[in-house]
């Protein structure tokens, strides 16, 4: 098979310092293939493979190195051919389905600007082909979808739209910049199965982007590992994954989620929150006459959370499992049924009884950089919650706060503010500030989903050992069973607001009894997969 | 481009030094002036600006430089009165209606929405003419009408603030709502208020002014740059000083302000460069 993409020594520096940021990397790509860039954030990932097509951000220079495709050195390119090039021979699909789409222009319009800047054809072949390519996608009623717009449609579908408009174009090379990292498992696995359907197809080379190692395991045949802007290793993803030769790939391979050792805890035999036939509905559109009918968000949940252990609830987005955690720590109203906290009714407490059951329960949060107040310093966030607590004195009060600190690894930190810490620290710190009051509940939103892979085994280890030292119970609310396979005592599955599937963390990994779960199950990626997407 | 120094560029460099000299002048003029700005002397009426009188004499014969520097301090400590008053009232207000949201945000806002219906001067005018023209109505009308746009605001921010992570575990900790809304929400809420306070000062020094000239503002002898150009209209044909002094007075603290309040805007808040 001959070279489609040849990169030698690139070099990227940050212009104004002469930073490198990108340093002697090599690759190449030939037709066809399918090579990773695996690297966490800040490894040079994303600007190496922008590099390909010149679109770097203004303030990044390629200082050395040569980029050939197809034969053609890049930087010779004329702005002519190189617009004739982005699209037409190298196409690229981006991270934020959210936002790569325009939200001014109906689906249809955006196919066709593609076809007609660099296909001499007609109006009506380009409705055409936007069809078939719609259709080729599993988008339903392509028709009827091209006159419609972005926001009508979930990441998953806008995802395979962006990939739709950009395989129409049939390119040699698809640049895909972490394309299912804001979707979940199962959404995830359709869309990237979809992509290697029609690269293969067309005869498209692939260049993914990503930082999951799983991703890589089931679809990559080659994979090189960046870090810091260096070449780590290169390979086959096999080697890569099963033989790692450099230290940092092992860390790297040792970061994914394995199952821990089975505790068997001795449970107390009053459960510390029972939740009973819980209905959560939205309440619908507000119309001239009456509502809309609502949307039932929770139906007909019931499941016991002992002391010490941890419940991990999974589903895919939209299956009613982070309003659940919401509704048991009353942030979101129940329309029906009974929590219970040590066998107290907390839906019809009073706001004495309210306030005991505040204090004694936390939420840690998924999204770090928003959940903590920006203007205030590491040491007053964590020690906030202790001001509800009259009878300790002040310098308790301090010393446990640096204790706290100290525990989640932060010490000395408390005189920082929250820009100044990375992702990883300011999930420690909003962990620090949950287990702080020596809290007997916990619930987990998300809390390891927007973090690297090696902070994320960071993270989940620090919860685990916490949870062992402190005996709090925790709800973990997860889509990524590898973390949950880590840290769970128990699974609940979740799909559509229902429990479809409950039971020890062996049970359900092992012996998956509803579709559902087995579906997850499949559409998790792990190091054992098979590439079967080449099969 | 060369980063700006001290992080507001040079335009914002001259709109502090501006602002910062007539500020020097208002606070002297608050304890010494030349003369005493509103001692008469009838055999020195409109005289020409001389090494005695540097901007002359008015149709009084009281020295305009005196009355200038009493003028800057009477306009500034208004100004700087009212604006206090629309940011403390309108804050709270925004603070309130933002975070609470449901019906309280719905009155009030409706209450807001006409009140901002109006040209500010106009509303103000209308006040001053109930409440009588003296320096507290002109301070209480100019406050009342400068508050709304502040409401506004703050709102905003507040609404966007209200729905990050950690309001939500300030309520988790078991804080009080009206504790997370001056604890979390409100220091975050501040640095559009203090651009746009900039800008107000230079609006409500404008709107004294016009007030004063039109006679609805703090009544004669005391002295403003308003009520100063008012009195030079009969004389300027002879004597032009008499309206160059307020008139110069007033532009240059407008230049100030402005170039100072697009800087800080620029700095601070770039969502707002197109307002």
């Amino acid at each position: 098979m001959s070279t489609l993409l040849k990169v030698e020594n690139l070099a990227l520096v940050l212009g104004a310092t002469q930073k490198p940021v990108v340093d002697d990397v090599s690759f190449h790509l030939d037709q066809g293939e399918f090579l990773a860039l695996v690297g966490e954030s800040g490894s040079g990932k994303t600007l190496a493979a922008r590099a390909v097509l010149r679109l770097l951000p203004p303030a990044i220079v390629q200082a050395g190195g040569t980029i050939r495709l197809d034969g053609e050195d890049m930087s010779g390119m004329s702005p002519q051919r190189l617009r004739q090039v982005r699209g037409g021979v190298v196409g690229m699909v981006f991270q934020e389905p959210m936002v790569s789409l325009n939200p001014a222009h109906s689906i249809g319009t955006q196919i066709a600007e593609g076809l007609k800047l660099h296909r001499d054809i007609g109006a009506a072949e380009i409705r055409r082909q936007s069809i078939a390519m719609l259709e080729r996608v599993k988008i339903r009623d392509a028709a009827r979808c091209l006159g419609a717009y972005p926001h009508e449609f979930s990441g998953g579908m806008r995802q395979r739209i962006m990939l739709a408009s950009v395989m129409a174009l049939r390119p040699k090379l698809l640049i895909a910049d972490e394309p299912t990292t804001a979707l979940d498992t199962l959404t995830q696995r359709e869309v990237l199965d979809l992509m290697v359907e029609l690269a293969r197809d067309h005869g498209t080379a692939t260049l993914l982007i990503t930082h999951n190692l799983g991703l890589v395991a089931r679809y990559a045949q080659r994979a090189l590992v960046l870090r810091r802007g260096r070449m780590i290793e290169q390979g086959t993803a096999h080697d890569i994954l099963h033989n790692p030769r450099d230290a940092y790939t092992r860390q790297l391979v040792d970061a994914l989620p394995r199952r821990g050792a089975t505790e068997t805890t001795a449970r107390a035999a009053e459960p510390l929150i029972t939740v009973r036939d819980l209905q959560i509905t939205y309440p619908g559109r507000r119309r001239w006459l009456g509502r809309l009918p609502g949307h039932r968000a929770v139906d007909g949940v019931s499941l016991d959370i002992h002391q010490g252990e941890t419940v991990a609830v999974v589903g895919g987005s939209g299956s009613g499992k982070t309003t659940l955690g919401r509704a048991i720590l009353r942030l979101v109203p129940a329309t029906g049924g009974t929590i219970s906290y040590r066998g107290a009714d907390i839906l019809s407490a009073n706001r004495a009884d309210m306030h005991r059951f505040r204090l004694a329960c936390q939420l840690v949060f998924q999204d770090p950089y928003s959940s903590l107040d920006p203007r205030m310093r590491i040491g007053e966030i964590v020690a906030e919650p202790l001001r509800h607590l009259p009878d300790m004195d002040p310098a308790t009060k301090a010393l446990r706060v640096a204790e706290t600190l100290d525990e989640v690894g932060l010490g000395g930190f408390d005189r920082r503010l929250p820009h100044e810490l990375s992702g990883g620290q300011r999930q420690r710190v909003a962990i620090a500030r949950a287990i702080v009051r020596r809290p007997s509940f916990v619930v987990a939103d998300e809390p390891v989903s927007a973090l690297d892979m090696t902070i994320q085994q960071q993270i989940l280890t620090l919860f685990q050992d916490l949870q062992r030292h402190h005996h709090f119970a925790c709800l973990f609310i997860s889509h990524d069973l590898g973390a949950v396979e880590q840290i769970a005592d128990r699974v609940i599955v979740m799909e559509n607001g229902k429990i479809v599937e409950q039971g020890s963390r062996d049970a359900v990994f092992d012996r998956p009894e509803h579709p559902y779960t087995r579906a997850l199950l499949a559409a998790t990626p792990t190091l054992d997969a098979t590439k079967e997407a080449f099969a | 481009m060369s980063k700006p120094r001290f992080g507001l560029g040079l335009n914002g460099m001259i709109g502090i030094v501006l602002i910062g000299t007539l500020l020097i002048v208002a606070i002297v003029a608050a304890f010494w002036t030349p003369y005493d700005p509103l001692s008469l002397s009838l055999r020195m009426r409109l005289k020409p600006p001389s090494a005695a009188h540097w901007f002359g004499t008015d149709e009084f014969g009281r020295d305009v430089l005196s009355r200038a520097m009493a003028g800057a301090s009477a306009s500034f400590l208004i100004s700087f009165l009212t604006v206090a008053f629309a940011i403390t009232v309108g804050t709270t207000l925004g603070v309130v209606t933002g975070y609470l949201r449901g019906w309280t945000d719905r009155v009030l806002m409706m209450g807001n929405d006409a009140l901002l219906a109006f040209p500010g001067i106009l509303l103000a005018l209308s006040l001053m003419v109930v409440m009588g023209a003296n320096r507290h109505g002109v301070i209480l009308a100019l406050g009342i009408a400068y508050t709304p746009s502040v409401v506004r605001v703050v709102r905003g921010t507040v609404l966007s603030l209200r729905e990050k992570e950690f309001v939500e575990a300030s309520k988790m900790i078991g804080n009080s709502d009206i504790y997370s809304m001056f604890r979390h929400i409100l220091p975050n809420a501040l640095a559009p208020v203090a651009v746009l306070a900039t800008s107000m000062f230079g609006w409500t020094l404008l709107a004294e002014s016009s007030l004063s000239f039109l006679g609805l503002g703090v009544p004669p002898p005391a002295p403003t740059w308003g009520n100063m150009l008012a009195a030079a209209r009969p004389h300027l044909e002879s004597s032009v000083w008499l309206g160059l002094v307020p008139g110069i007075c007033i532009a240059l603290t407008m230049l100030g302000i402005n170039l100072l309040g697009d800087a800080l805007r620029d700095r601070f808040d770039p969502r707002m460069t197109t307002a």
